[in-house]
């Protein structure tokens, strides 16, 4: 009873702000029309560095949509009900404005509390207040950012949700999870032997993801709360590149037990096994569909490798992609309506976007050896993985391809990126 | 204990739910002096991630001497492939043939073969590629007389490279089959 109470302390410390913080996030290329916003330091917030304000400033600048306006030093004594003077913001160009505070309340909790005026039309947007633990600061401003991204475009934020990814250090591969700008970082698995293909639960709570801990790959299925894994396929042969139905009742799996590398669904507990496609050629990769009725997948069934979609059920394949001799690693949009992959463009391995109703294909970046595109659950952003100056490195680019953004670290390889699901509110 | 868990999860959720029953904000300026200009809500609990370390445990070693022997062909674990390709070159065959044998000699013996690629393109489809390697040789050992429940192959796709650097070289040491026998994984 001692062991656990005394673990959740530890887990609910771990979870603080900022020490840990590896990655950094540079934005390589913006938007064209970013609406200017004036984030004013929030009053008080000196007691939870490094602060509300230029936490919710940054947000807002990622998404490529706002631009933050300076803020004049006199702004600190403002709060959320501070009177404002909309002449003097507009001379500053804010079309929008965050004015609040940050107070201590009783058993060492904080209240913040904000409000977001329309400095053009000179009213308040409306405005929330939030009790938080210090150690809630971080999570506490990308709700803040949430909430002001979604009045201000009618669409979610993805301020809140996490990302995992891995690092190699040296002899060491570290699964991390960390916020969705790279803060907060927190390991959940360390190995001498490689990590691949994270995929988030729809549940955002656990992980499946290949380890080579054993001398060959395995699935598991990894609770991020309480770090209790569980092997979803290790059957005789490779066991790989785990995705998750959109309900999370089961996962679909590449394994060659059968011989070749054919797609099966298992259960996350590593029951109920079924093989889904029966081929002569290399299955992987396999993704649902939004709707959870298809899959996409990449085969190498007609000479090369390429992406194919096929019923959940079965039943025939219909080959996706068509331009070039290597297309992989699908990953559909949120909206099902279109399909981001890797494409090997003059020896170089770029994401492309297909439109799935016009078959017009897009290419995002510019880059040489982009792995792993995922979608942000709003479908605003992907992230990826890259190289440069041979060192590996995660990157965003949005899906129209005007925002990029490049997250990288101290130290270590970065590569395998998971965008995680909303969280829920 | 398990009790203690759920309780402490299920305070979780409550703070969880607090939160998503309250979130109407609300739409008009306030005055400078309102307490209650903004809507109330409980901040999230921030799900933490509990560690889990695996390198504290590393298998000793234990295959038989012969396989060991530099002098013996045994000792040889190495089948390297061309570009694209999932064919064993013949200068690879004595050496497929001496662990066949050695296989067919030891009936308990059993083997594992990993398939490696090099570092260009998905890691997912490469572990595909790497497999289709590993297939290749155990297929050529079981024509050889070696029986399927002794051989295991798997990919390890690029994930292990013997190699490091991007340049030919490289990607040819990196594209091939390696031996290890029970007790060396």
């Amino acid at each position: 009873m001692l062991r656990l109470v005394w673990m959740f302390i530890l887990l609910c410390s771990l979870a603080s702000p900022g020490v840990h913080a590896q990655l950094s996030i540079e934005i390589t290329g913006g938007g064209g029309n970013r609406t200017p916003i004036a984030v004013a330091p929030f009053a008080g917030e000196n007691n939870l560095p490094p602060g509300v304000a230029a936490i919710v400033r940054a947000d807002l600048e990622r998404s490529g949509l706002f631009r933050g306006v300076d803020v004049p030093t006199e702004a600190t004594a403002l709060t959320e009900s501070s009177a404002v003077n909309f002449s003097d913001w507009r001379a500053r160009s804010a079309d929008l404005l965050v004015q609040g505070s940050v107070n201590p309340v009783a058993n060492g909790r904080f209240e913040v509390r904000f409000r977001l005026f329309d400095v053009v039309k000179q009213q308040a947007l409306g405005g929330v207040a939030y009790t938080l633990e210090k150690n809630q600061l971080r999570a506490t401003a990308h709700r803040i950012s949430d909430w002001i991204y979604q009045k201000l475009t009618g669409e979610r934020g993805v301020f809140s949700t996490r990302i995992a990814y891995v690092v190699k250090r040296g002899p060491r591969y570290e699964l991390q999870v960390a916020d969705a700008d790279g803060g907060g970082e927190e390991t959940a698995l360390v190995s001498f032997e490689p990590i691949i293909s994270p995929a988030w639960a729809p549940d955002g709570g656990r992980l499946a993801y290949v380890s080579f801990e054993s001398k060959k790959p395995v699935v598991y299925v990894h609770s991020l709360r309480t770090g209790k894994r569980n092997v979803a396929a290790n059957f005789k042969g490779s066991n790989s590149a785990p995705a998750w139905a959109p309900d999370g009742s089961r996962l679909m799996v590449s394994l060659s037990r059968d011989g070749g590398s054919q797609l099966f669904s298992v259960n996350p507990d590593g029951s109920n096994l079924r093989r889904v496609t029966s081929s002569n050629s290399i299955d992987t990769e396999p993704v649902f569909s939004p709707d959870g009725q298809s899959l996409y997948f990449t085969s190498d069934r007609g000479g090369s490798p390429q992406i194919y979609r096929m019923s959940v059920n079965g039943g025939e394949a219909q080959r996706v992609t068509f331009e070039g001799t290597y297309n992989v690693s699908p990953r559909p949009s949120p909206d099902g309506k279109s399909l981001a992959f890797i494409t090997r463009n003059a020896g170089r391995y770029q994401v492309a976007l297909l439109d799935l109703s016009t078959r017009q294909v897009q290419l995002l970046t510019d880059s040489d050896r982009d792995e792993s595109p995922s979608f942000a659950p709003n479908g605003r952003m992907i992230l990826l993985a890259t190289v440069i100056s041979g060192r590996g490195i995660l990157s965003a680019v949005s899906a129209d391809g005007r925002v990029k953004q490049r997250l990288t670290t101290s130290s270590g390889d970065v590569r395998e990126p998971a965008w995680g699901p909303f969280v829920k509110e | 204990m398990r009790t203690i868990w759920a309780g402490l999860a299920a305070s979780c959720a409550v703070a969880i739910t607090a939160c998503s029953s309250n979130p109407s904000a609300e739409q008009t300026a306030a005055k400078v002096e309102d307490r209650q200009p903004v809507t109330q809500a409980q901040a999230v609990p921030q799900a933490p991630v509990a560690a889990v370390d695996l390198t504290s445990v590393r298998p000793a070693s234990s295959a038989a001497s012969v396989l060991k022997d530099p002098n013996n062909i045994l000792s040889k674990r190495s089948v390297f492939f061309e570009y694209d390709s999932f064919t064993i070159r013949d200068e690879f065959k004595p050496l497929v043939e001496a662990h066949a044998r050695y296989l067919r000699d030891n009936a308990s013996a059993r083997m594992l073969i990993q398939g490696n690629t090099d570092e260009r393109g998905s890691r997912e489809y490469n572990l595909a590629l790497g497999q289709k390697r590993a297939d290749a040789m155990k297929k050529m050992l079981l024509l050889l007389g070696a029986r399927e429940e002794q051989i295991e192959s798997v990919s390890l796709g690029e994930e292990k490279p013997r190699a490091q650097g991007g340049d030919a070289a490289a990607h040819a040491q990196n594209r091939r089959d390696d031996i290890l026998y029970a007790g060396e994984y």
